[in-house]
């Protein structure tokens, strides 16, 4: 059997804190609190000067230090933030288990006979670190990963063969293990050593099989070997273009053979990708990106397809088929020099599952490239699907998504004062002006309190000659987003029924009436 | 016709055996509904044929698509930005096989084309009058590619035209009830085998906004059920 294995380890202190601002800004140099479950989890030099330690409870950190920041545990964000952490040490050396988020760990033999030394090895991944992340790191190298760590606490380099004499000088508590260590210093048990010299056999049927593992680790036998993360394979593919594109069909051309590039790269991985992003860096230094869904797998043809969309989108400035679209295009200052496609929601490529008669999905690829020759000539925004949601008017119930995009779906949900079907056939994309009278002539109204002025006996629509009322009934009010102003809707709704045989919803809001859709 | 010499027996019209041909292939059949069946000469939507829908009765367009829809067809809609998809959904048309182009522009004719490459059944809203040149041209290219294509408007040389007339609500009284349904007269008018207009009496839309049959014979609304109290 091997002895444990020679372990360097990379201890970033108060890593939350420092991934909080990384990822929110808040600055790691005031007093800050990461609190998880109401308990301070972790906080930052400042807060420790101010006497909040580890375990405090909220209210308690903050009479403390009033001017503590308290932010939540994210165990994500922390994750996050330290990947580029992670990549910077391995650009330096191979082989790099994440232990948890700020600290990593690796086998020291290699680099120490790289660069030369262990101590070389541990200055060049610090400064590495401090270079590419500007983030403040600790190294500690010894026998095995935990005693490496209690090493990088400790800012030393334990010598070869003096793990078990460096570890025996510890506190039980730096186990990790804080019952254990609680039950072991109640018994006279202060350090690692104490702990180590007890028998192996005692420990295991006195304290159970955790205890007994700790009681390897504080012996220095630590044998687990590292688990080394493989890094994830580059799938992006880039092109600089010496001369700037900024011609339409020159950009097709570029866009054409990195989609390919692309699409061969994923299938060699095995991959698909569901989402792509364009980036492309103009001769001026402007940066633009795009990202684009799609609900099914992106073909080399749909990846060229939309690469060319968002060069010709970006290179002409305007988006034909969008009108109603006021958000305004970037439109570059110069031509693209640098152009970069990011796939992102990356699967594996199982191959295309015909349908369960053969058609199906023969059908679904016809449709979908007859759609897409669509988009090719009116523009990606001029072909649309629906997708059904909540709401109360007809209009609000349908949600229109561009074609290819991801159709998400809402959850059902009761909404009260939507009318029963049957729903009308016909609903104007903007609701048509018209007026109701009375018997009398005069306009309908409706007060506050949802009483009608008289029956209403006459519609006149647009300035048309006015039709006799046959049936009608309501009306049916709805108040919907009063809480927001900019968006608020007082109506009272009708439906009525004309000497015509149409039928029609009317809506009477601020005394306006509008015909908001037809029954035909 | 009916009275041809002997020698004649054995002629048919052409138009009989293209029904002929037509009915023995159920593949080249798009479903339509029950109701709508007596309508069509092959029985359901040719593949390939053009049957035109007088405007006014999107829900007869709808009643249409949603025969279509259920069978696993796919459809695109072009140039109806009004039509009531949640009307369309409540018809029973699958909206993940429905694709719409709202507002086609001057290139619609280009853009119907494209569809119907792929498509199965194309809704195109006439944009007013058209050269017979671009329909005839636009139906051929439905009758190459298998596909169905379905003007809403005036169309030179359709196979059919269906019109609804006649149509009576029911479920709205003086200031109180509601929408529940209609009774519509549809009238399919067209060429050869068609050529003599028939008509069928339906529901659309019934009170869950499907096309059903016409009830047998009105009756008034409410019925005293004697000895119900007792």
């Amino acid at each position: 059997m091997t002895g444990p294995v020679r372990t360097l380890l990379v201890w970033c202190p108060d890593w939350s804190v420092i991934a909080a601002e990384l990822t929110t800004g808040v600055p790691a140099r005031a007093p800050v609190a990461i609190l998880h479950a109401g308990r301070v989890v972790a906080c930052s030099p400042a807060a420790r000067a101010e006497a909040v330690t580890w375990g405090l409870r909220k209210r308690e950190a903050q009479s403390r230090c009033p001017e503590l920041v308290v932010l939540e545990h994210d165990p994500a964000r922390d994750a996050r933030a330290f990947e580029p952490v992670v990549a910077a040490v391995e650009q330096v050396v191979a082989g790099v288990e994440v232990i948890r988020p700020g600290a990593c760990a690796l086998a020291v033999r290699g680099p120490a006979r790289y660069f030369g030394s262990e101590e070389r090895a541990a200055e060049r991944i610090v400064e590495q670190i401090g270079q590419e992340c500007a983030v403040e790191a600790r190294v500690g190298i010894a026998d095995g990963s935990f005693a490496a760590e209690l090493a990088a606490r400790a800012g030393r380099i334990v010598p070869p063969g003096q793990t078990r004499a460096f570890l025996a000088g510890q506190d039980v508590r730096k186990l990790g293990r804080p019952e254990l260590a609680d039950l072991l210093r109640r018994l006279g048990i202060r350090t690692l050593g104490e702990f180590a010299a007890l028998p192996a056999g005692d420990v295991l049927t006195r304290f159970g099989f955790d205890a007994a593992l700790a009681h390897r680790l504080a012996a220095g036998l630590d044998e687990r070997p590292l688990v080394v993360r493989r890094p994830p394979p580059e799938l992006a593919v880039h092109e600089e273009y010496d001369e700037p594109i900024d011609r339409v069909d020159v950009a097709a051309f570029a866009a054409r053979a990195l989609a390919e590039r692309l699409h061969e790269r994923l299938a060699g991985h095995g991959l698909a990708c569901t989402r792509l992003a364009i980036e492309a860096v103009t001769a001026d230094g402007q940066e633009l990106c795009r990202s684009w869904r799609h609900d099914g797998l992106l073909t080399a043809a749909a990846i060229t397809d939309r690469v060319r969309w968002q060069l010709e989108g970006w290179l002409s400035g305007v988006r034909r088929g969008a009108p109603d679209r006021p958000t305004a295009p970037v439109r570059p200052t110069a031509g693209i020099r640098w152009l970069r496609l990011v796939p992102d929601g990356v699967i594996a490529q199982v191959g295309l599952q015909p349908g369960l008669w053969g058609e199906s999905g023969e059908g679904r690829e016809r449709a979908h490239r007859a759609f897409a020759r669509v988009q090719g000539l009116l523009g990606p925004d001029s072909v649309v699907g629906a997708v059904l949601r909540g709401g109360r008017s007809p209009a609000d119930q349908v949600r229109l998504v561009r074609w290819g995009d991801e159709r998400i779906a809402d959850e059902p949900a009761p909404w009260p004062g939507r009318l029963p079907p049957p729903a009308p056939a016909t609903v104007p994309p903007e609701p048509v002006a018209a007026t109701v009278y009375d018997g009398q002539d005069r306009p309908v109204t409706v007060t506050a309190r949802l009483s009608i002025s008289a029956a209403p006996a006459r519609l006149a629509i647009a300035g048309a000659p006015p039709v006799a009322i046959t049936g009608w009934a309501g009306p049916w009010p709805i108040d919907e987003r009063w809480w927001a102003p900019a968006e608020a809707r007082r109506q009272a709704r009708f439906q009525v029924e004309l000497a015509d045989g149409r039928a029609l919803l009317l809506a009477l809001s601020a005394g306006e009436w509008t015909v908001e859709a037809i029954y035909d | 016709m009916a009275s041809l010499p002997g020698r004649w027996a054995g002629v048919q019209r052409a138009s009989d055996l293209a029904v002929a041909a037509s009915t023995g292939g159920v593949d080249r059949l798009l479903p339509v509904a029950a109701e709508l069946r007596p309508l069509f000469p092959a029985g359901g939507l040719r593949r390939g044929s053009t049957v035109a829908v007088t405007p006014g009765t999107s829900s007869l367009v709808l009643a249409l698509l949603a025969g279509a829809s259920e069978s696993g067809a796919w459809a695109a809609v072009v140039g109806m930005p009004g039509l009531g998809l949640l009307a369309a959904a409540q018809a029973g048309v699958a909206l993940d096989r429905l694709g719409l182009v709202p507002n086609p522009g001057p290139d619609w004719p280009m853009v119907v084309a494209a569809l119907l490459d792929g498509v199965d059944v194309v809704v195109a809203a006439v944009p007013g009058p058209i050269a017979g040149r671009v329909a005839s041209r636009l139906s051929a290219r439905a009758r190459q590619r298998g596909s169905v294509l379905i003007p809403y408007g005036r169309w030179e040389g359709a196979d059919l035209t269906l019109t609804g007339e006649g149509g009576v609500w029911h479920g709205l009284g003086a200031g109180r009830g509601r929408l529940r349904s209609r009774e519509l007269t549809i009238t399919a008018r067209g060429r050869g085998a068609a050529g003599r207009p028939r008509s069928v009496r339906v529901q659309l839309p019934d009170h869950t906004g499907r096309l059903a049959p016409a009830p047998a014979t009105s009756r008034p609304a409410l019925t005293v059920l004697s000895g119900a109290a007792a």
